[in-house]
């Protein structure tokens, strides 16, 4: 693995998300509770929905177009037969830190 | 053979333990000479908060003292600093002079971290770590005062409890949003903060401490919000970290702590070894005594040449906050595949929460009571299958084993004296009495008796017994609950919140019994606009509680783009902001320009990371939000009136200008339109808004609850009234009733229809004291919410409307 810093826990409210672009597309990171930190596939397997805009309860994300929920520990959707991507994520010292090999990418140096 | 000689540095509580399996097991083996920088031996650490508290003297707590050391011949060289390990002369040097050793211990626990604001150094400013330390803090609490405590920890809330004990008046100041956030989650973490608010300490939640003030000697503390916290004593208890220095000076490898291996030998010299808080294994930190226990067994055995190896365990924390309950196991965070099981006991005080991972129990949290805490951490421990017990299992081990998971037969079950109601002390004997005695409903039940009259939250077991005692004679009522979180329906909420009284979403959380840790989506915007409408003083407004919309004060559009529709006061707008929309249109490369049905103009199809600067264009031509996306006053559309318009009666145009300065901002169960006509003619469809006036020559005729959407409808006669002001209170004063009573997400006309317009009527015309409140409650909520989002989150919050990070940008340097 290899961990890349992409910013402050302090920077994602607490019960939200922020975006993260990368090579292999835009990735939500979730703040669910003071130091609990997912990371996903930003885009509703639905119609694309932008899922850092939605409401996180518990450790569930609804996404802001149709309602759709996920769950962010297994990527897999509530009722409904899909599924979204989620990728390797660690709180250290208050940064958050991404693996960069799970998203083809190394950090750079 | 002549012994060989042992140094130890540190007389703490791993180091005790070391000494003690030692000499047990070899009495011979070893010559010991222990150094510690406080001026005295070994005693329980633990013990020093019931020291602070006056229930303990240091005698009481002392573990080891002078006899038993003599006792087993260790040369103890208390009160001296060790300054330096050689080892390449195997040599250690304290403050009096240099000792030889053949193996080392290094066991110099862990050192409070200060944190780096100006005014640090100041007499008055403690830690919380050693006696000295608690001897400072009850000097100081015997001259009494106010005391501050930086850090909402364990050790912090510690030490505010005992000084609260002592009679000083405390504050806790805490930098995360909610108290022991490591061991706690936010549910107990309110628990626990209204526990200590009962004891008299006040506890301040996401404060951050800027600068500790004094002259010769700390007077206050200067929060970055401004506030100034007066203190006599000011204890600094923000965390601790590894004491490592004469490791690090020594060239051993130190990562956050001396790194060591599963024996606790130095991963760079096998003749020194570490124990306690001051090593590192494996990645791992340590800060509870139970591990350090372990690690002590492991460096006996190794200095023996015994097999051993430490492992890292799961560690429970029974906590005992003087006075609160609380528990906390196993990991309670992140990992794939987890569900939560919540359990609350409003009445009592009480939270559970389980957390599974497939059919494993892997963590717990408890507050109020955690009886079954020792239970659970051993599920947690072994790994236990709990697939069988999972309907039952935050019931704890009573019920377990043959117990019907039927909630119908379970209540069938209960013996009479079985509390049903909390509040009021009503045991399910006293129900039964009362339902054979004819009580045939909730209602009928609640007169009598008083269960499920007060919280509520009995109310579905009080149901159960109408049905058990009833059999089909009962029909189980269908109330709507808001959500599946909860039972309660939304008129119930919006009672207690108001009569309990309940001002944040945890309080109504924990004391309405919610089910899940912090709602979901449906909930909890319905419980945010609840709680901002009758608090607006108390309780502050929670985006994240909100639809994406009102938290970004924006539209989303079907691509994940947003539109811009800047407020066009009662339709009218000038040159210069057409000239404004025109060049924000070209600059942010705006793909559509509409002009909407509320006669204002649309921006469509900007990108979410532009928001914040095409806001701050907009508002330099003097244009504001106009909450095209919000649960609350959009637009109030008029007509050209006496200004223009030959059939004219009234000034139309001016009057919505002046009903939409006064409404604009306020946050609505649903949205608000208005319109206001010239005459009856009606060319600004007054007759189907929310609320709707039409002029005419006597005056003004008030006209709600219109319809022009899913359904359509003519708006119902409040009344007539001959003066604009008149017509400007009735609409405030309607509104406000409408914020103060309606359920989230019904139109006014939805609202109107349940409680009916002459209830609205008596209270908004007939009674003119009510009239007043209201509007003042209208007043007293709009100081705060009367003002331009667009501008504020253009000044302050813009950050977070740009991504986190762009990776691809860092990929192609
Ligand atoms: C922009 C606009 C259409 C237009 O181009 O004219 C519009 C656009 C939307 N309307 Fe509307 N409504 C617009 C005037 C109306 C009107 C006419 C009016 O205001 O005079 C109505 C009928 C009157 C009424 O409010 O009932 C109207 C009845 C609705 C409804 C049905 C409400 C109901 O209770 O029946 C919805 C759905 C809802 O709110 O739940 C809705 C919802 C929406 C939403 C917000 C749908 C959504 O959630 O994404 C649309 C946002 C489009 C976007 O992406 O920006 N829109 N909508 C109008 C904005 C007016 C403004 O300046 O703020
Ligand atoms: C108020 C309080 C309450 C606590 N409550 C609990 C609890 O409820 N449950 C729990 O599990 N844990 C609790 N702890 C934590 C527990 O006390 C520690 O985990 C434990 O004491 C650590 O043991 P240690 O031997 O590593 O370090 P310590 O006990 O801190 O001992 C280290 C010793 O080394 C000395 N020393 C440091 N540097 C030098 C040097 N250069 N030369 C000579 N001597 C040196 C220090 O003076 C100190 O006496 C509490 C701690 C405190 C302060
Ligand atoms: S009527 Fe309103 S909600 Fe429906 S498509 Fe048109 S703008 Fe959207
Ligand atoms: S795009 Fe996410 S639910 Fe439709």
């Amino acid at each position: 693995m290899s961990w890349i810093d992409i910013g402050s826990l302090e920077d994602v409210p607490l019960r939200g998300a922020r975006l993260v672009r990368t090579r292999a597309g835009c990735i939500a990171v979730f703040r669910t509770a003071e130091a609990e930190v997912f990371a996903a596939s930003n885009a509703c397997p639905h119609k694309g929905g932008p899922l850092a805009e939605g409401i996180v309860h518990g450790t569930r994300v609804t996404c802001p177009l149709h309602n759709w929920v996920f769950d962010l520990e297994t990527g897999a959707a509530v009722g409904e037969d899909a599924r979204i991507a989620t990728y390797p994520v660690r709180v250290e010292g208050g940064r958050i830190l991404i693996d960069g090999s799970a998203l083809g990418q190394r950090s750079a140096a | 053979m002549s012994k060989q000689k042992l140094v130890v540095i540190g007389a703490g509580m791993a180091s005790g333990r070391v000494l003690e399996h030692l000499i047990e097991a070899a009495p011979e083996a070893y010559e010991i000479t222990l150094f510690n920088a406080e001026p005295r031996g070994n005693y329980n650490r633990i013990m020093l908060s019931p020291v602070l508290s006056g229930e303990k003297s240091y005698a009481e707590i002392v573990t080891h003292d002078d006899a038993w050391y003599a006792e087993r011949g260790v040369t103890c060289r208390f009160g001296e600093h060790v300054v330096a390990i050689d080892r390449a002369t195997k040599t250690v040097t304290g403050q009096q002079g240099t000792v030889a050793y053949d193996k080392l211990l290094i066991a110099t626990g862990s050192a409070p971290f200060i944190i780096p604001v100006p005014g640090r150094d100041l007499p008055g400013v403690i830690t919380y770590r050693d006696l000295d330390d608690t001897n400072a803090m009850v000097a100081a609490a015997d001259r009494g005062g106010a005391a501050v405590v930086i850090g909402g920890g364990l050790l912090g809330l510690e030490a505010a409890a005992g000084l609260a004990l002592r009679g000083m008046e405390v504050t806790v100041v805490h930098l995360m949003g909610h108290l022991m956030e490591r061991q706690l989650d936010e549910a107990a973490g309110y628990l626990l903060k209204k526990d200590l608010e009962t004891k008299g300490i006040t506890v301040l939640t996401r404060a951050s401490t800027k600068a500790i003030l004094g002259e010769d000697r700390a007077e206050a503390v200067l929060l970055e919000d401004g506030t100034t916290l007066p203190a006599d004593l000011v204890v600094m208890a923000v965390g601790i970290r590894p004491e490592t220095r004469l490791a690090t000076d020594a060239g051993l490898s130190v990562a956050r702590g001396v790194e060591v291996n599963a024996q606790m030998q130095s991963v760079s010299d096998p003749d020194i070894y570490a124990v306690g808080e001051c090593v590192e294994f494996d990645g791992h930190l340590f800060g509870l005594v139970a591990p350090l226990y372990d690690q002590a067994k492991v460096v006996a055995d190794s200095l023996l040449g015994r097999e051993n190896a430490f492992v890292v365990r799961d560690v429970a924390t029974k906590l005992k906050v003087t006075g609160c309950d609380l528990f906390s196991a196993g990991d309670f965070a992140d990992a794939p595949g987890r569900e939560d099981i919540v359990y609350r006991d409003p009445a009592r005080g009480i939270y559970k929460r389980l957390v599974i991972e497939g059919d494993r129990l892997v963590g717990a949290v408890m507050y109020g009571d955690t009886a079954d805490g020792n239970w659970f951490f051993g599920l947690i421990k072994d790994g236990t299958d709990i697939e069988e017990m999972r309907e039952t299992l935050i019931f704890g081990p009573a019920c377990q084993g043959g117990a019907s998971a039927d909630p119908l037969s379970a209540v069938a079950a209960l013996p009479p004296e079985a509390e049903i109601c909390g509040c009021n002390g009503v045991c399910k004997g006293t129900i039964v009495e009362a339902i054979t005695g004819g009580a045939g409903d909730l209602g009928a039940v609640r007169a009598t008796t008083k269960a499920s009259a007060s919280c509520g939250t009995c109310t579905g077991l009080v149901e159960q017994l109408l049905q058990v005692t009833l059999g089909d004679a009962f029909r189980m009522p269908t109330a709507q609950p808001v959500c599946g979180c909860t039972d309660h329906t939304h008129d119930d909420v919006r009672r207690l919140i108001k009569t309990m009284p309940l001002k944040s979403q945890e309080a109504v959380w924990q004391e309405l019994g919610w089910k899940t840790r912090n709602g979901c989506h449906v909930c909890r915007p319905a419980i945010n606009f609840y709680l901002l409408a009758d608090w607006p003083l108390e309780y502050r407004d929670d985006p994240q509680s909100r639809f994406i919309n009102e938290r970004k004060h924006a539209n989303i559009q079907k691509d994940g783009t947003f539109s811009v529709v800047p407020r066009m006061w009662g339709g009218i707008t000038t040159p210069d902001e057409l000239r404004a929309i025109a060049d924000a249109a070209d600059k942010y490369k705006v793909p559509t320009v509409k002009v909407t049905g509320g006669q204002r103009i649309d921006l469509l199809g900007v990108k979410g990371e532009d928001l914040p600067a095409i806001w701050a264009d907009l508002n330099r031509a003097r244009l504001v939000s106009g909450h095209a996306y919000s649960k609350g006053l959009r637009t109030v559309k008029t007509c050209v009136g006496t200004d223009h318009c030959r059939f004219g009666t009234q000034d139309s145009t001016g009057l919505g200008i002046k009903l939409e300065q006064v409404l604009w901002g306020s946050w609505t169960p649903h949205k608000v339109k208005l319109a206001v006509s010239g005459c009856p003619r009606n060319c600004a469809e007054a007759t189907c808004k929310d609320v709707g006036i039409v002029c005419v020559d006597s005056g003004y005729q008030v006209g709600v609850a219109g319809a022009a959407g899913m359904d359509v409808k003519e708006t119902e006669r409040l009344a007539d009234v001959p003066t604009e002001q008149e017509a400007i209170d009735l609409t405030v004063a309607f509104i406000q009733l409408y914020r103060e009573n309606a359920k989230y997400l019904d139109r006014p006309y939805k609202w109107v229809a349940k409680v009916g317009l002459d209830w609205v009527k008596a209270r908004v015309v007939d009674d003119p004291e009510e009239r007043a409140r209201l509007i003042a409650a209208f007043e007293v909520s709009q100081g705060i919410y009367r003002k331009d989002p667009w501008a504020e989150h253009a000044a302050t919050k813009a950050r977070g409307y740009a991504p986190l990070a762009d990776l691809t940008l860092e990929a192609a340097e």
